[in-house]
């Protein structure tokens, strides 16, 4: 599904360059459930970042589904996060003045997709997140767990091959943590390739395939013994 | 996206900032507001000026003896040649046109007009049935001239409020007789006052027939005659008929001079046109104001709202459409504000009708068109840059912010 190939990403800051990412190949199968670890700085939000489409490499190439995605115009890299790729933050990013079913929807206003069917998707998307009763709360009347929910069903509403998670229970507690990682978890049972960034180590060991990541390299791949 | 969402969505984060709302509206509707009270300003002055006008006599076409050249003298004094008198025959003459509705020969002069003891200098004009019409007067009292052959010189005669007063006081006056230098007038008429119109005190005059007065003052020259034309469009052609006409009369003499009202209230039209556009252009420098607010309050607004923005990015929103999401804002805003503008605009010209009753205040189409217009053009323009910005922005950073 996802192929990197001599992935290079340097930041100039002042007069210098920051190497972010030197030279990473990596290639992931569909339905893959990866984690990438690493200390702060280490490169791991460049490489999420990378494979979301929210940042051009410096040079490499990143072939997505078979198709070389660095070529393409921004209109067409935006066209393909929404159809393809879903994600969920750290601080959940939800719209404050909007209700949870609405910020659910956003995707599937932003595509142009008709009323109807968005409104069908979003009662499925709150029932799948055990969150129906909270439909017509705003994110500040919700708890951290259901802010989670909410975001990670904005995420998949668009029903995305890939889920990419960048800290995703780094602001909570250990229940509600648990219960975003369950729901991540049965998303990628159900055939989504879900990687997920992090510092925490219990969170990380959980993935089939680890990545540990050190200045801007992959150090170790489990996938490669 | 659908436009019907973005309508939504833009509604929703206007909704979302009342107080920024609340101020880029009021900045919007007091520019749109002042543009039409300015310009309804100027055209009520506009309609009050050619009201005046109009009420001196429509399509009014004024016809002088003698020629006046604009420079270089009489040249008829050089060659001896006075110009030729205007006759009632002449006046006669020119109503034989279909593009001629009336015609007055008027004559005019200065006779002493006496009742009982009393008695006065007092300008007489000497004219037909159709002056009233010509000049838009009413009758107070009584009738006007009556219309008989011009020729006739019947003895009667029509007074102005002043005259009435001087000469009768509250007595009753209809039927009256009063003397006019040698001969004696039978009053059948009072003119109602119009105050003064073009010089002319019309309270201030005694009208009688006009061969009443060439024999009182004993001349057969007309000092003017007054045309008024079909219709406004025809005046040009009546100008043309009138001076081949009476050149035939008179020998291929060109000697008279034809004046049109319409000339002269052309000039006032385009000053005060002038005036009315100067007065919005000054207006419209509020709606320039106002956009430039609007610019500075997207500006922060994008600033605040980078998270987002970041957001939509990672989405899937393309820039295109985060432009749009913000130029739906803003063009909702200047809507918004050009009616609410409209609103003020209309309620402070009904105040100033209502204080100043004599103004004919009314928005002409053109300025509500300009107002709003000019609103949405400026809405638009200042919150491109804002818009731009926005779109711009590295959603990677954006989205780096809590």
């Amino acid at each position: 599904m996802i192929d990197l190939e001599n992935i290079q990403r340097i930041f100039p800051v002042g007069d210098q360059e920051v190497h972010a990412l030197r030279d990473i190949n990596l290639h992931i199968d569909a339905g893959e459930y990866l984690s990438i670890m690493g200390p702060s700085g280490s490169g791991k939000s460049t490489l999420l970042n990378l494979l979301g489409l929210l940042d051009r490499p410096t040079a490499g190439r990143y072939r997505l589904d078979g198709q070389d995605v660095t070529t393409l115009s921004d209109n067409q890299q935006a066209h393909l996060r929404r159809e393809r790729i879903g994600f969920v933050f750290q601080f959940f990013h939800l719209v404050p003045r909007l209700t949870a079913a609405q910020n659910i929807e956003l995707p599937m206003v932003l595509a142009g997709l008709p009323v109807d069917a968005r409104q069908l998707r979003v009662q499925q998307a709150l029932r799948d997140m055990g969150i129906s009763d909270r439909a017509g709360h705003r994110p500040d009347q919700l708890s951290g767990g259901q802010r989670q929910r909410v975001a990670i069903a904005r995420a998949t509403v668009m029903q995305p091959g890939l889920l990419l998670a960048d800290e995703p229970t780094g602001n909570l507690d250990r229940a509600s943590g648990k219960d975003v990682v369950d729901i991540l978890e049965t998303l990628q049972r159900r055939g989504i390739t879900l990687i997920v960034v992090t510092h925490d180590p219990e969170l990380g060991e959980r993935a089939q395939r680890r990545l540990h990541m050190v200045d801007g390299t992959i150090v170790n791949d489990t996938a490669k013994p | 996206m659908r436009s019907i969402d973005i309508a939504r969505y833009a509604l929703g984060s206007l909704n979302g900032a009342r107080s920024r709302t609340a101020l880029m509206l009021l900045a919007m509707s007091i520019g749109v507001a002042s543009v039409l009270v300015l310009t309804s300003l100027g055209e009520a002055a506009r309609r009050y000026v050619s009201g005046e006008f109009a009420s001196l006599g429509t399509n009014l076409v004024i016809v002088l003896p003698g020629r006046t050249e604009t420079a270089g003298g009489e040249p008829s004094m050089l060659i001896g040649d006075t110009p030729r008198a205007l006759t009632l025959g002449d006046a006669q003459a020119l109503l034989r046109s279909s593009l001629i509705r009336r015609v007055a020969p008027l004559n005019i002069g200065s006779a002493p007009v006496s009742y009982g003891g009393l008695e006065r200098d007092i300008p007489i004009w000497g004219s037909t049935a159709e002056l009233l019409e010509i000049r838009h007067w009413k009758m107070g009292l009584g009738r006007f001239l009556p219309k008989a052959e011009w020729d006739r010189a019947s003895p009667v005669c029509v007074l102005g409020q002043k005259v009435r007063k001087e000469l009768f006081g509250n007595q009753p006056v209809l039927g009256e007789w009063v003397r006019i230098g040698d001969r004696r007038f039978r009053v059948i008429g009072i003119l109602e006052s119009a105050g003064e119109s073009l010089g002319v005190a019309v309270e201030d005059m005694v009208i009688v027939p006009v061969a009443s007065i060439q024999r009182l003052f004993n001349t057969s020259s007309l000092f003017r005659i007054l045309v008024e034309a079909r219709s406004r469009e025809a005046i040009p052609r009546v100008i043309e008929h009138i001076t081949r006409t009476i050149r035939e009369r008179h020998q291929g003499e060109e000697d008279i001079t034809v004046i049109t009202q319409d000339a002269v209230l052309a000039t006032f039209d385009n000053i005060l046109q002038a005036l009315t556009l100067t007065v919005a252009g000054i207006a419209a420098i509020s709606l320039g104001v106002a956009g430039i607010l609007i610019m500075n309050v997207m500006l922060v607004a994008v600033a605040q709202r980078t998270t987002e923005i970041g957001l939509l990015k990672a989405l899937g929103a393309p820039g295109r459409q985060i432009i749009n999401l913000f130029l739906a804002e803003a063009a909702l805003l200047s809507l918004l504000g050009a009616g609410l503008g409209l609103v003020i605009g209309q309620i402070g010209n009904g105040l100033i009708g209502y204080i100043y009753p004599d103004l004919p205040m009314g928005t002409p189409l053109w300025a509500f068109v300009a107002a709003i217009g000019v609103a949405l053009g400026t809405g638009l323009l200042f919150s491109l840059l804002p818009a731009r910005r926005a779109a711009r922005l590295d959603p990677v950073q954006a989205l780096a912010r809590r």
